[in-house]
């Protein structure tokens, strides 16, 4: 190529290497702060830590909006029926007094919390917004304890960085970091719509978190891990969710 | 640069933009099947009656479709490449915008002449059209003018603002995104919507572009230089 001269190659090369040193000190710096999610890599690991970092420097403390009374959707859709295992029917049918929630990992007193203990505690309730990552949508009023509290309880280390929860049914687990699990709208619901939450919905605990989409609010909630490392997760993704092919983060 | 037809950043913006633009519409495409129904308002799914639907199969069992089947689910890498492809059409577009006003692209080749938009001109300029008549002028016409406005202006900024407000952190952070719309499902049907404008862009496009001479205008914003003979073609 006749116009490619030798000062456009040289100036090439040196634009090329800036841009390479400055994509290396914004990757150390977005690493010290946190902004690189645990699927970052991949052909479209870019794209996921693009959104995640944005939303952690736009949105880290930003409170999902909240609905009047009257926005309650009449028919709100739960996406399947509850497990149909024995155990779980077990349970159910004890009227969940045996349910336990398992709290453990970085803790200063790992505990084992039955769901009268977890009532016990201070609630909150909140009517926002469930979007599930098809498309569809309805709004609901959730009853529960913010999951801020269970980790005061259990008294988190300082080196905590995730917490992870995994379902009854045990393909499902999720992860969040704790700018979401101190979030004062993360919660462990066990009401719904003034009764108890429905097996439908994720009974007898859903954790809800309203700033991201429906698959990362874990349905019949059984354990808790505090940790540092998502590595030593499953595939090391951070949660079922990128095993799937679906984003760790789903706040997008 | 003389008898340069497009400059360097329209060109590498254009295609840029091209392939960001095809992989989201083949992804929006996948999403949607998850879900052919519409809603209007802040909320809707499968029990709520829909705005309207499309009459097609869906990729999730639990959509009432009609159909007895159910389409391959591509939802979780379709959400994957539509995001990173969003990031980088966004990315492209304000790249585009900062140069095309610091350039004075926008005012030199897009913005139309007074005289271009009196009734008369403007409605020669929709009968040659309509005939397929190849345009005489080495610029922009007025009625591609106004396309390429409305297209970089309105309809890129509503679609990118449509899907931000279905994103349930940003609507934490910034409500009005969403309730300017009326809801998160109204900006979803929007979004539909606008989509579909876009893609009825691009077919008036590719049509514009095969009878004005698809090879001219193909080497026209690939090297940016098109032969005048060609042009007028």
């Amino acid at each position: 190529m006749s116009t490619l001269s030798r000062r456009k190659l040289i100036a090439a090369g040196l634009g090329v290497s800036a841009g390479g040193t400055g994509l290396g000190v914004a990757a150390s710096l977005a690493r010290r702060y946190g902004l690189i999610p645990p699927d970052h890599g991949g052909l479209y690991g870019p794209g996921e830590t693009m959104t995640y970092a944005a939303q952690r420097l736009l949105t880290r403390h930003s409170m999902a909006r909240e609905f009047s009374r009257n926005q309650i959707s009449k028919s709100p859709f739960p996406n399947g029926d509850p497990p149909q295992d024995v155990d779980y029917k077990r349970l159910q049918t004890g009227g969940f007094a045996d349910w336990r929630l398992d709290v453990s990992g970085m803790v200063a007193e790992p505990t084992s919390f039955s769901l009268a203990e977890l009532k016990s505690f201070p609630s909150r309730s909140q009517i926002t917004h469930l979007a599930c990552e098809e498309g569809w949508s309805f709004i609901a009023e959730w009853i529960g304890v913010p999951l801020s509290h269970v980790l005061k309880v259990v008294g988190t280390l300082p080196q905590a960085k995730y917490v992870v929860y995994v379902s009854i049914q045990t393909y499902w687990w999720e992860s969040i970091d704790m700018a979401d699990a101190l979030h004062p709208q993360t919660l462990l619901t066990y009401g719904m719509n003034g009764g108890d939450l429905p097996a439908g919905h994720g009974g007898p605990i859903r954790l809800r978190l309203p700033r991201q989409l429906g698959y990362k609010s874990v349905k019949y909630l059984t354990r808790l891990i505090v940790t540092d490392d998502l590595k030593k997760f499953g595939k090391g993704l951070g949660s079922s969710s990128p095993e799937g092919g679906y984003a760790w983060y789903a706040g997008i | 640069m003389a008898g340069a037809r497009h400059s360097a950043f329209v060109r590498i913006t254009h295609w840029i933009t091209t392939v960001c633009f095809v992989a989201l519409l083949v992804t929006g495409v996948e999403i949607l099947i998850s879900h052919p129904r519409f809603y209007w308002g802040e909320a809707g799914n499968a029990l709520t009656a829909p705005l309207f639907k499309l009459p097609i199969p869906a990729s999730r069992s639990l959509v009432p479709t009609g159909y007895g089947y159910v389409l391959p689910d591509q939802n979780g890498w379709s959400r994957a490449l539509h995001f990173e492809a969003a990031w980088l059409a966004v990315l492209t577009g304000l790249l585009y915008v900062s140069l095309g006003l610091v350039t004075r692209h926008f005012r030199k080749n897009l913005l139309p002449g007074r005289d271009d938009l009196s009734p008369r001109a403007l409605s020669a300029q929709i009968a040659n059209h309509l005939r397929l008549k190849p345009a005489a002028d080495t610029t922009y016409n007025a009625l591609q003018r106004l396309t390429y406005l409305l297209v970089v202006f309105c309809l890129f900024p509503l679609v990118i603002w449509t899907g931000l407000a279905m994103s349930p952190a940003i609507a934490s952070a910034f409500p009005f995104t969403v309730t300017a719309f009326g809801g998160q499902q109204s900006a979803r049907t929007i979004h539909f919507f606008v989509s579909i404008a876009l893609f009825a862009f691009l077919m008036v496009h590719l049509v514009m572009i095969c009878v004005t001479g698809f090879r001219s205008r193909m080497r026209a914003m690939i090297t940016g230089r098109a032969r005048p003979q060609m042009e007028n073609a």
